[in-house]
């Protein structure tokens, strides 16, 4: 790890500043994917600026119409919250089946959008010279490499590297927003948050140098509030994702034909993956498993492979089928 | 919830036998035990060792100049200039040690291999240099891995290549009704330890070295050091009192602890050097990569006729590591022919090195899953199939089992687990999304004994002090060696301390082949009962003596307090006895060499740090522990996700010497195996024969949410020809069969035999 000035801010626009300020420079908050980071040698920056400090940004807001989180509230505590858990549930569930307990109790709700790959080829940067994430223009490694963890959606020749969130599942497949702080507040959709590689992996999401995130929102709906989150991996508990899907229902007043479904993929895209297409197939029909499984093979329809993830490709569906199934309450 | 029947045993002792909680416990969780790296010296530096990203070929040019100007930076030292060593053959070549020393040459034998050591005076300044320091490779071509197109199985240096055997395997299996051919696989594993390694190391003004590191082995490691720095084993001391999980990884000392002596000498100040997690997959020797071959000759009524064994496992360029796997084979059933045979894989890998129950665990992986491939080719029941063919004597050397109580432990384990509900078709039970899987298999492990040594001493407090340089792994040795001397003193188990680890105490062979228990129960009991006569003797002919009695064996020592037998007068305290007497101390020190080799030093060097004195523990029996292991899985029908729901293990390990501790160490065993059925493999990055999953979040064990509740039950009776107190093994035997048994289990939730470990979720998809 190399020397970096540590500087503690006690207001956003000191924050904003200090980071404006200074070439190289981070923010930390709970320091669970920064200081990983930086001990693997990916993140070498000039200075962290310490946002832990900042007041007002760790409320919790559940109200009628919408969640507001505070970038800084830690995963542990949106998890728990009583409102989020009862009324939310996916938004409770893919926090809690992230990380691990002492993770979660550091972790904030900004840092985990901003956490990043676990591409091996990624993480050590002393020994792989190509990835383009790292440094553009000098190939991926992980292409014919070591791939079982790889996404085989959203992929592109320059990166097949997995977003290995949870939470980011949800708020995509829930059509929240992000707030962000460069002087002015800036709303950004989810959608537009997590960029695809294409020719610029290292480009992830669209925030300037200096921009700070403050909160997300997400609405609510009928959906989110009869929604799940599944996540399939090969042990119990903290552990990434092989496959994982957010879903949420909504049932005309028949209770059998679907008026809304919200579906989104984790653990095998390059970003939280909404499957809309799968949403399109089933908004109008009846819910019922033939038609929850033939929709759900759309979820990677066009979806390419690279070796060991090929799986994935017949994992995942199985995956939004079984999610969608429980919150319909036939499994 | 846990069963043990041998609390009973009419040989235990007022300690011995007892569920006594750990001596070492409550030190380990207050953080008042302290580890190795946690040792604090004045003026003491750091060093980071550089590694090779290239798995084979030269070293070029190293450019040392950007690392040079990080501040703090005290001394970077390559092949160019590192101290040359003499090399350290202590024991069968590469059986246990890699034979590779850091910095002697250019050579790259495998990724991550040392190639320089930063010195500085903060981890934070060594790390940052490590990083800065820039090689040229002439890299050239390597083999990967087991499965590498280059790879090329060969016979092993100096043994038969038609192997081993008995009777006629091929006349035999030409002649049986019944014949079942498979090939198990199972991949690189590292047993990750919660305490990496590392090590402290300071020269002192008169040349002496300490040592501070972690060792299943203080003794082996002191050798090691004196080999190769070519000083008298007196000048080196070895201090481990504890040890955060060794299973194979802390059997001798690697590069680490080399190189941090060596950066001592040079730096003339103690240095300290600490891996990380990612240079412990390559810090030390990890179980290989292993193909065996299983052919099952039997007749229609399921009579075995004949077993072939045919192992290749990865070894690397420069030792010859042997990995078998069919010493579980060649004991486990009656069978009169057998044949098994050995070719080794050079890959340019660490030298690979024992995983808990190495050979055994993945023997008994292959042979049991065999065994139950046909037993459903008979339609047999598992059980049943096995019982046909229990072996009454050992078929190997035709002696007496000492003891085998496996037929009472395949009872145990069938009665607890509830094995006669099986349905035994396969897919024929479910739950849901859920394919329910019942499987069994059984195991071996063998009872080897080494001489130990050590010293009792009786303060004149009462108070006793237990010494030996042997090791605390985990297994609770702390607790034991106390429990020992307690009951041959006749004192309060809470009176006597146990001091292990240093070899400043008095010499033990290596925390191995879970033979420490066993050993040094011996070794403390024989002392103490040495300690106790002197006591009385004291007491029977002293003129301060209190006591009429003129004879040792007339007296009781009970509770801390002498007394005659007969009653004759009041009982004293031993520390008010000591003082009539006039005596400070007892102090006693007893080895358990043969008799005839007693009194040679040479001979004593030898038994503590080499094999040549380790061998079966009795010359007229057969002696092994013995173990049933029964599974219930779950398969998720949709991902083919496995889940160990419940595990029931019966046991035969002869006298437990503490129920409580020998139950941790089958549970955490069946952990173990579960972690290898399951989840468990190296990955290898064929292109550049590096490991890509080097960390604790990608090579993937089980956590507390995959254990179910595990049941243990002991079905094992006192066997004096395993060990002087009656005890086996323990240890290691709890990794064995567990594999096969979730394989198996595996099988019958879902029809699908995968003979390729771990079995992850693509593979039954």
């Amino acid at each position: 790890m190399n020397n970096f000035e540590y500087v503690r801010a006690t207001a956003i626009p000191d924050a904003l500043r200090a980071v404006a300020d200074q070439a190289g420079s981070r923010f930390l908050a709970g320091g669970t994917t920064m200081v990983d980071l930086m001990k693997c040698g990916v993140e070498v920056p000039s200075a962290l600026i310490d946002i832990t400090r900042l007041p007002g940004l760790d409320t919790i807001e559940a109200g009628p119409a919408s969640v507001r989180i505070g970038a800084l509230s830690r995963m542990s505590d949106v998890a728990d919250h009583p409102t989020i858990r009862k009324e939310f549930p996916v938004l409770s569930e893919s926090l809690w089946r992230g990380a691990s307990a002492q993770l979660r109790n550091m972790a904030t709700i900004g840092g985990n959008l901003m956490q990043r790959t676990r591409c091996s080829y990624f993480r050590e940067p002393g020994v792989y010279s190509a990835c383009n994430k790292r440094n553009p223009g000098s190939g991926c490694a992980a292409l014919e490499g070591v791939n079982r963890g790889h996404a085989v959606l959203g992929t592109s020749p320059s990166c097949i590297a997995t977003n290995p969130g949870d939470f980011a599942v949800a708020l995509v497949a829930f059509d929240a927003a992000v707030y962000v702080e460069n002087g002015k507040p800036r709303r950004i959709p989810i959608d537009d948050f997590f960029t695809l590689p294409g020719d610029t992996p290292d480009v992830e999401h669209p925030l300037s140098p200096g921009e700070l995130i403050v909160a997300v929102e997400i609405p609510t709906s009928p959906a989110l509030r009869r929604s799940h989150y599944l996540k399939v991996r090969d042990r119990e508990s903290y552990e990434f994702a092989v496959a994982s899907a957010a879903v949420g229902l909504e049932l005309e007043a028949d209770g059998r034909t679907i008026r809304d479904v919200r579906v989104a993929l984790g653990g095998i895209a390059t970003r939280p993956w909404r499957a809309r297409t799968v949403e399109a197939a089933l908004v109008g029909r009846t819910f019922d498993e033939p038609t929850v499984r033939a929709a759900s093979r759309l979820a990677t329809e066009g979806a390419v492979d690279h070796g060991e993830d090929r799986f994935k490709i017949d994992l995942a569906p199985r995956v939004v089928a079984r999610a969608l199934l429980t919150v319909g309450g036939t499994s | 919830m846990s069963t043990t029947s041998s609390e009973s045993l009419k040989s235990n002792g007022a300690f011995l036998g007892r569920r006594i909680a750990r001596a070492d416990g409550v030190a380990k969780v207050t953080g008042r035990a302290d580890y190795a790296l946690e040792h604090d010296l004045a003026d003491i530096v750091h060093a980071v060792i550089v590694e090779s990203i290239v798995p084979s070929g030269r070293i070029g040019k190293i450019d040392l100049a950007a690392a040079q100007t990080i501040p703090g930076v005290l001394r970077i030292l390559t092949h160019a200039d590192a101290l040359p060593l003499k090399s350290c053959p202590m024991v069968p070549a590469g059986s246990v040690m890699e034979s590779f020393l850091p910095l002697q040459d250019d050579r790259i034998r495998y990724n991550g291999q040392p190639i320089a050591l930063v010195v500085a005076d903060s981890f934070d300044h060594a790390i940052e240099a490590a990083g800065g320091v820039r090689v040229d490779y002439q890299a050239e071509p390597a083999v990967a891995d087991i499965d590498d197109p280059t790879a090329r199985p060969i016979d092993v240096p100096g043994a038969p290549s038609s192997g081993m055997g008995r009777g006629d395997a091929k006349g035999a299996l030409a002649a049986a009704a019944v014949r079942m051919e498979a090939t198990y696989t199972t991949p690189r594993e590292y047993s990750c330890p919660m305490e990496p390694l590392g090590t402290i190391a300071a020269w002192g003004t008169d040349g002496d070295l300490t040592v501070w590191m972690p060792s299943q082995w203080a003794e082996g490691a002191r050798r090691a050091f004196s080999e190769w720095f070519a000083i008298p084993m007196e000048k080196v001391r070895v201090i481990s009192p504890f040890v955060g999980g060794g299973f194979g990884v802390k059997v001798t000392a690697h590069a680490d602890a080399l190189l941090a002596a060596m950066a001592a000498r040079e730096m003339r100040r103690p240095v300290k050097l600490a891996l990380s997690r990612p240079q412990n997959f390559t810090g030390n020797g990890l179980r290989p990569a292993i193909r065996q071959n299983l052919t099952l000759g039997a007749s229609e009524d399921g009579k075995l006729q004949v077993i072939i064994h045919e192992n290749t496992s990865e070894t690397s360029v420069d030792d010859d590591y042997v990995e078998g796997g069919a010493a579980t084979a060649r004991v486990m059933y009656a069978v009169p022919n057998l044949s098994s045979s050995q070719k080794l894989v050079r890959v340019n890998s660490f030298t690979p090195s024992w995983k808990r129950a190495p050979g055994e665990a993945i023997g008994a992986y292959a042979l049991e899953s065999a065994m139950d491939e046909l037993a459903y080719k008979l339609k047999l029941d598992p059980i049943e199939l096995r019982l046909r063919n229990y072996a009454s004597q050992d078929p190997e050397s035709a002696k007496p089992w000492s003891t085998r109580r496996l037929r009472e432990a395949y009872d145990a384990g069938a009665r607890a687990f509830g094995w006669e509900r099986r349905s035994p078709e396969p897919r024929s039970m479910r739950d849901g999304h859920e394919l329910i899987g019942w499987g069994m298999a059984g195991g071996a492990f063998p009872n080897v004994h080494t001489p130990g040594e050590a010293r009792v001493t009786i303060a004149a407090d009462g108070s006793v002090d237990v010494a030996s340089s042997g090791a605390d792994i985990g297994g609770g040795t702390y607790t034991i060696l106390a429990q020992t001397a307690a009951d041959a003193l006749g004192v309060p188990f809470e009176q006597v301390r146990v001091r292990l680890g240093d070899t400043s105490l008095p010499r033990a062979p290596v925390a191995g082949v879970s033979q420490i228990a066993n050993l040094l129960t011996g070794a403390v009991d024989k002392t103490a009962r040495a300690a106790r006569e002197e006591l009385l003797t004291l007491a029977s002919s002293h003129a301060g003596s209190p006591f009429k009695a003129k004879r040792a064996n007339d007296f009781t020592i009970k509770d801390g307090k002498i007394a005659p037998t007969d009653g004759s007068a009041e009982a004293v305290m031993i520390s008010e006895f000591m003082r009539m007497v006039g005596r400070d101390r007892i102090e006693v020190t007893r080895n358990t060499m043969p008799a005839d080799k007693a009194s040679s030093e040479s001979e004593q060097r030898d038994a503590y740090d080499s094999f040549k004195y380790m061998g079966p523990s009795s010359a007229t029996h057969a002696t092994y522990a013995w173990c049933a292991q029964f599974v219930e899985v779950r398969v998720d029908e949709d991902y083919g996700t496995v889940r160990v729901r419940r595990m029931v293990g019966a046991f035969d390990c002869g006298r437990l010497y503490n129920p409580k501790l020998a139950e941790s160490q089958w549970k955490g065993g069946m952990i173990m195996g579960m972690g290898e059925a399951l989840l468990e493999a190296i990955h290898i990055d064929r292109r550049y024969a590096r490991i890509t999953n080097n960390n604790l979040a990608e090579y993937v064990v089980p956590v507390n949410a995959d254990v179910p509740d595990i049941e243990v039950i002991s079905v094992g009776e006192p066997d004096f020809h395993a060990s002087a107190l009656g005890g086996k093994t323990v240890g290691e035997i709890g990794v064995v069969g567990a594999a096969a048994a979730i394989a198996n289990a595996v099988f019958h939730a879902t029809g699908k035999r995968v003979r390729d470990l771990p079995i992850t979720m693509e593979k039954l998809m």
